[in-house]
This record gives C-alpha cells, sequence and structure tokens, in this order.
C-alpha cells in the first residue's frame, strides 16, 4: 500500500506538473530550434514573443467572456487563441520585413542577428507591458478540476491525494496535437520539405528554386503559433506575467541546445529532459521516502535544491551539453 | 561584420562636440530640476559608462555578446558586503569552519570526478563519477546546512549572516572586479570555442543563477532582507557628519548655501571626483592594449576569426582572456555602485536594466571605441532616467483628446514603459543606420 502511495504522490507532484511544463518548454524551443535551423539565429525575443501572444489571447479572452461567449467546460482561452496566432504572426512578419530582412539579404553575422534580436525584444516586452501591464493575471475558466482530491480518494480509496488540473491535461493534449501537426508538416507536406531543404543547405535550396520569401514567410508564421500557444498553456497553467516570459527563455534554450539546436525532435525532447530535471530535483522527497523507507522520518524536507534554484539546473544542465556533447543529444546545427 | 568594422573618415571634433552636447544636457538638467539630481544622473551614468568599457571589451573588441553583464555586476557588488562591512560577532565561530569544510568538500569532489573522467578509461566511469557527486553533494548538504542554520541564527533581525572582514572599501573594487573574472573564467571555459551564440546563452543562465544565490543565501548577503550601512570609500564624507562639523556649516554659509544641500553636493561631487578618476584611467588601459599588438591581435581576430587562426593566433584562448577582463571590469562597477548606494538590494538587479541597456549603450556610444562606449554610458543613462520623467508628460498629452475613463487612464499608466520602447527602437535605428554608432571606432 505505502509503495503505491509513494506511487501515486510523485506523479502527482512530479509525473504531472513536469509533463505540462515539459510540454510547454517543448513548444517554445521548437519556435527557437526553427528559428535557428531557417534564419540562422538563436532568437532572444522569443520569450517575448511569448508573452505578446498570451497577451492579445488574454485580451481577446476577455471580449469573449463580457459578449457572454463560453468554451462550455474549456477555458474561454482556447476559442481566443487562434485569433492570438493571428495578431502575433502578423506582428512577427511586420518584424521581419522591417527589420530581420535587411540582415538577412546583407548577410549579417549570427552574433549581429542576436543583438538585432535583442533590440526585438525590448520593443515586443515594451507592446506587451503598453498592452496587458506588468501585473499578474489568472485567466482560465471553465472546469477546474479532472479530477479532485475528494474524487480520487472516493475512486481509490488511498490516503495519498491525486489531482489533475484540466490546464495540465488541456496542455499535454494541445501539445500533442500541435507537435503532430508541425511533424506532419515538416515531412510530408511540399513546404515542409522545402524548409527542411532550406535548413540543410541554403544555396542548393535556392538552386533547386526554393522560394527563399515564402520558406521565411511560413517559418515566422509557425514561429508566431508556437509561442502564442506555448505562452498561453503555461498563462493558462500557472499565470501570466510578463516577467515570467523573459525568465523562461533560459530553460527554452536549454531545451534546444540540450536536443541539439536546429533539431525539431531534440527540442522535444529537451523540453521534457529540462523540466523533469527541473521538477524532480527541487520537489521535497520527505513524503516519498516515508513511504519507502518504513520506520525513517527524515529531518527536513529531502529537498536536494531549493526552488529557488530551478534556473540552476537548467544552466547546469546545459553547462554539461556544451562540455560533453555540444552539438546535443540529436545532432543539432554544426558547432 | 567585418565590412562594417573598417576605418572610416570622421572628423576629429566629433568626440569633443558629442561630449560638449552631454555636458550641456547635463548644466540644463542642474539649473532646471537642481544640482542634486544633475549630479545624481552624472554619478550613475560613469558608473553605466564603467559597465559600458567592460561590456565594450567583449562586444567592440572582441565580438563576444554577453547577456549576462547582470550576473557579473551582482558578483561584483558582493565585495563590499564581504569585505569592508564589519565582522558579525559570533558568526564565524558558529558556522564559518562549516562554511569552508563544506566547500572544500564541493571542491575536492569535483576535482575528483573530473580526474576520475579524465584519467580512467575504464567502462563504467561514467557511473563511478556519477557516484562520488553524490555522495559529495549528500557530503556537502551535511556540513553546509548545520552551518548556515548556526549563522542565520544569529541575531537575525538586523544581521543574521557572515558580515565582512571590516577592511576599508576601495579594497573591496578590486575584490569585485576579481570575483567576477573568477566566475567569468569558469562560464568561458566551457561556453567558449564552440558556436557564437552559446556563449550569450550560457551567461544569460550565470546572470539568473548569480543573482538567484544573492537573494536567497541569507548567510552570506541576508538575502531579500538585504544589507545597509555599507561604508563609504575612503574620501567620501557622510552628509550628517558635514552638517554637524561647524566649520563645514560656517563655509557653506561663507558661499551663501543652505548647508543640507551644500553637505549632499559635496558628498555626490566626491564620489564624482572618485568614478572619474577610475574612468579616465580605466578609458587609458584600455587605450594603451588597443592600440598595442594585442590589442591589433583581437581587432584581427574579431574581423576574421579564420585567418587569425591560420596565422597561428589562439582564437579560443584570447577569447577566454577578454571576457574575463571585460567581466572584470563590470566586476568593479558593481561594487562601486553597492559601495554608492550604501546597500545591497539583491532584488534590484534586473537584466533589462543592467545587461541589456548597457549592449545599448555601447552600441550606440560606438562598438570598439572606449570613448564611445563612455560617452554611450552616460548619455544612455541620462535619456533612460529622462524617458522616466518625460514618458507620462508625453502620455498625458497624447491622452488629453480622450474622454477620461478606461482607455486614458491605461494609456497614461503605460507611460512608463515607454522607456524600453525608446531604447528597443534606439538600438534597432543604430544598428541598422549607423552600425558604428556615435563615435565610429578608429
Amino acid at each position: 500500500m505505502d509503495v503505491i502511495n509513494a506511487l501515486v504522490a510523485i506523479t502527482n507532484y512530479v509525473i504531472i506538473p513536469a509533463t505540462a511544463y515539459g510540454a510547454q518548454l517543448a513548444l517554445g524551443a521548437l519556435g527557437v530550434t526553427l528559428v535557428y535551423s531557417i534564419l540562422r539565429f538563436s532568437n532572444f525575443a522569443q520569450g517575448d514573443t511569448m508573452a505578446f501572444g498570451t497577451g492579445v489571447v488574454i485580451l481577446i479572452t476577455w471580449g469573449f467572456q463580457a459578449m457572454g461567449i463560453s468554451f462550455g467546460p474549456l477555458p474561454t482561452a482556447l476559442l481566443a487563441l487562434p485569433f492570438g496566432i493571428v495578431i502575433t504572426a502578423a506582428l512577427l512578419l511586420g518584424t521581419d520585413r522591417v527589420v530581420y530582412r535587411y540582415y538577412r539579404v546583407t548577410r549579417a553575422s549570427p552574433v549581429v542577428m542576436v543583438m538585432v534580436s535583442v533590440g526585438v525584444m525590448f520593443v515586443m516586452n515594451a507592446l506587451t507591458r503598453f498592452l496587458i501591464g506588468v501585473d499578474q493575471i489568472n485567466f482560465d475558466d471553465g472546469a477546474r478540476f479532472v479530477i479532485n482530491a475528494r474524487q480520487w480518494r472516493e475512486m481509490t480509496g488511498l490516503s495519498e491525494p491525486l489531482t489533475l488540473r484540466s490546464t495540465q491535461l488541456i496542455t499535454v493534449i494541445t501539445a500533442l496535437i500541435v507537435m503532430v501537426a508541425l511533424f506532419w508538416f515538416l515531412n510530408r507536406t511540399r513546404t515542409g520539405k522545402s524548409m527542411r531543404a532550406f535548413s540543410d543547405n541554403e544555396d542548393l535550396a535556392l538552386l533547386s528554386g526554393i522560394d527563399p520569401q515564402r520558406v521565411v514567410t511560413v517559418t515566422w508564421i509557425i514561429t508566431g503559433a508556437l509561442a502564442t500557444i506555448a505562452g498561453t498553456l503555461y498563462g493558462l497553467d500557472k499565470s501570466f506575467k510578463a516577467f515570467t516570459y523573459f525568465q523562461i527563455l533560459l530553460p527554452i534554450f536549454a531545451s534546444a541546445v540540450v536536443g541539439g539546436i536546429g533539431s525539431p525532435v531534440g527540442a522535444v525532447v529537451g523540453g521534457f529532459i529540462i523540466s523533469f530535471s527541473e521538477v524532480g530535483l527541487t520537489y521535497a522527497w520527505k513524503k516519498v521516502a516515508t513511504y519507502l523507507i518504513p520506520g525513517w522520518e527524515p529531518e527536513g524536507l529531502v529537498q536536494l535544491l531549493s526552488t529557488d534554484y530551478k534556473y540552476a539546473v537548467s544552466f547546469t544542465i546545459l553547462i554539461l551539453v556544451l562540455i560533453f556533447r555540444p552539438t546535443g543529444l540529436f545532432r543539432g546545427k554544426v558547432v | 561584420m567585418s565590412a562594417s568594422r573598417q576605418p572610416g573618415e570622421t572628423s576629429a571634433l566629433r568626440a569633443p562636440l558629442f561630449f560638449a552636447v552631454l555636458a550641456l544636457l547635463l548644466v540644463i538638467e542642474g539649473v532646471t530640476s537642481g544640482w542634486n539630481s544633475a549630479l545624481g544622473i552624472l554619478n550613475m551614468g560613469l558608473l553605466s559608462a564603467i559597465m559600458a568599457l567592460g561590456v565594450n571589451l567583449q562586444w567592440g573588441y572582441a565580438g563576444l555578446f554577453n547577456a549576462g553583464a547582470m550576473g557579473f555586476l551582482a558578483l561584483g557588488g558582493i565585495a563590499p558586503v564581504l569585505i569592508s562591512m564589519p565582522p558579525t560577532p559570533g558568526a564565524f565561530r558558529a558556522g564559518g569552519m562549516g562554511l569552508i569544510a563544506a566547500f572544500a568538500v564541493a571542491i575536492i569532489a569535483l576535482i575528483l570526478a573530473a580526474q576520475v573522467w579524465r584519467k580512467l578509461r575504464i567502462r563504467g566511469r561514467g557511473l563511478l563519477v556519477t557516484l562520488i557527486l553524490i555522495v559529495g553533494f549528500f557530503a556537502y548538504r551535511g556540513l553546509f546546512d548545520p552551518a548556515v542554520a548556526a549563522i542565520e541564527a544569529i541575531n537575525p533581525s538586523a544581521a543574521g549572516n557572515l558580515g565582512g572582514l571590516g577592511l576599508p572599501t576601495l579594497v573591496s573594487w578590486p575584490v569585485g572586479a576579481l570575483m567576477a573574472a573568477g566566475a567569468a573564467w569558469l562560464v568561458g571555459k566551457t561556453a567558449l570555442g564552440l558556436r557564437s551564440d552559446y556563449l550569450a546563452i550560457a551567461t544569460l543562465g550565470i546572470a539568473e543563477i548569480l543573482v538567484a544565490i544573492l537573494k536567497n543565501e541569507q548567510w552570506l548577503d541576508r538575502g531579500v532582507l538585504n544589507v545597509n550601512g555599507i561604508p563609504r570609500p575612503w574620501p567620501v564624507p557622510y552628509e550628517i557628519d558635514l552638517q554637524n562639523s561647524a566649520s563645514f556649516v560656517k563655509m557653506a554659509q561663507g558661499w551663501g548655501m543652505d548647508p543640507v544641500l551644500a553637505s549632499t553636493l559635496l558628498v555626490k561631487l566626491a564620489f564624482l571626483v572618485l568614478f572619474l578618476i577610475v574612468v579616465l584611467l580605466l578609458i587609458w588601459a584600455s587605450q594603451m592594449a588597443l592600440k598595442s599588438p594585442w590589442g591589433r591581435m583581437m581587432r584581427a581576430i574579431r574581423d576574421n576569426e579564420v585567418s587569425a587562426a591560420a596565422m597561428g593566433k589562439n582564437v579560443t584562448r584570447r577569447h577566454l582572456q577578454i571576457f574575463v577582463l571585460g567581466s572584470a571590469v563590470i566586476g568593479l562597477a558593481g561594487a562601486m555602485m553597492i559601495s554608492l548606494d550604501g546597500q545591497m538590494t539583491p532584488s534590484s538587479y534586473n537584466p533589462l536594466r543592467y545587461t541589456f541597456l548597457i549592449l545599448v549603450m555601447v552600441i550606440i556610444g560606438g562598438s570598439g571605441n572606449n570613448w564611445g562606449a563612455a560617452l554611450g554610458g552616460v548619455l544612455i543613462w541620462y535619456l533612460w532616467v529622462k524617458a522616466g520623467d518625460w514618458g507620462p508628460d508625453i502620455m498625458t498629452m497624447i491622452a488629453a483628446p480622450f474622454p477620461d475613463g478606461g482607455l486614458k487612464e491605461h494609456l497614461v499608466d503605460s507611460a512608463a514603459h515607454m522607456r524600453m520602447l525608446v531604447m528597443g527602437v534606439l538600438l534597432l535605428l543604430v544598428l541598422r543606420f549607423s552600425p558604428r554608432g556615435l563615435l565610429p571606432e578608429k
């Protein structure tokens, strides 16, 4: 019985939150990795793009709520998501036209492109703050739980509670759909294939008649969609605050680098590696230890790292990967 | 980048002209808003100039993108706390030895793990290394946790930390630089020599972690409880002492000034002189380095890494060297900033202000030009402060025609974020239309 209780505790406090967080990171890292492989720079504005997209979604959600439109048991934000994606993608395309295109045409070095993305980051940051402010916003509505602690107890009779919030389930399902769609698009459609060709060898792709402008446009639209979805899911699951979206830039970059920057599969795997390490190392294992080792009552929380140091986990993994395997697990782009 | 970095024709009057404009702006500020405000902006501007000089070494001389200036700044800022604060009585006896033992265990475990990984060529060495690290981690925590608990239990409302060594504040400045240099060496060692943007990502991470450490390790710097009353550097007097000194009050009255105002101005002027000396020394040293064979080599590497490597230059080593040097300068600025503020507030470190704004200063001032970086430091700091003042005024004017209510309120509230927009747009404009900045590299 204690073993089952221990498993339930692990599922409740580690597996479920880490899976949801991992899915959000994976979507963010996919955006970074796509921009990297097609446009060839690390996009520092990714976090603020996510914040902007989420801000738009929140505003539309409020509009829907004011009009009395709801999505039944699902959060209204999902209904607002497509509109948010369109607006974010439009903003990214505008940014590309006004800012990035010049550097692409003049073939600026990657580090200059990174610096340019810092400028874009400042502007996006300001836009998000103009739009929605800096305060913490909770915008989830609809049913809160798929399984709550009481139902679980009645269902199983176990003393250890297990809760599954609806936002966590929605995150995982949405992320799964988006990933399947993206991989299908990259591997099966003509445009997706031309994007991969462009990423592998730009000159060869140009020679075979691939339109670079089209590839770039599609990349930005997908990046906008991924950023908006990732940001909205993260905001639904936790809450929206402009500054936290800047901070998750680090775990997102770490995910992309761990998996091999430029490799979509790597981004997904990297996201889950980072999220499980982060949650696992900052979880207080006291409860699980008491279940598993009878007669032992640990003094402290049996927490390997305080939660304040969660970014240290991403960073340490990042450094280990840089030392031992700089191309990442899935052999991303050349070092 | 190489094409845009070639020396071009610029008038010799360009730099003096820009500095004259800057001086004029500060004089206007002094006349309209008071000299205290003008000197305050100038002092912080000079500190920003030092940070910009450090970033300029990295970005301007070598093309390295440091996205973690904030971290090195914060790390340098810990030096005044550890060097010039008086020690907390009994704290070292309570937990000092435990802390030293804990860190010794951690370092031994890391070295051992690295040696095993490098020297042993057997199957399962990965497992062995993991085992060493796990055992080392638990031994470290076993020593560290009780020591920290003992230190934090001492007088928690006023201290609860180790305190410092009680040495003069000026000593803490170079120490801050050394601490930042140490951290930079560790980061550079792993991230340099790989693709160029890995350094940016790694520094972004180390900055977040260093600030998290300052926020949470109470035994070190009281965390978010802040350390107050950090002593001022040597020649700078305290306002209250001046106001109590009869000779100073008489002198101030002799000039026809209010003694309180005169004392605040004198304190700011004393800081100004100190900072100015440091800035000028740094510019002189950087200029000498730039003109030396070493400086030419650095620029050759920046402009074409491949050909420099072909000439037998060790690009990664040189990059590590300049990255450490630049971070040391940023650490120095961090220590100076804390002794100017007189307090350590870890929650005030914000990456937009202390990392990305510094990059904006360097790029707008002129990458690779030390005078440009210094100019950018003061000028952009002035704009940043003033944009905060002007933003609400401009916004109120824009919002005036709208009816009172939600929209108007929202517009006026959001004015505070105006300076982000201004900085972003400025950065993009300079990168696009004048990539060499206000004072181009010679």
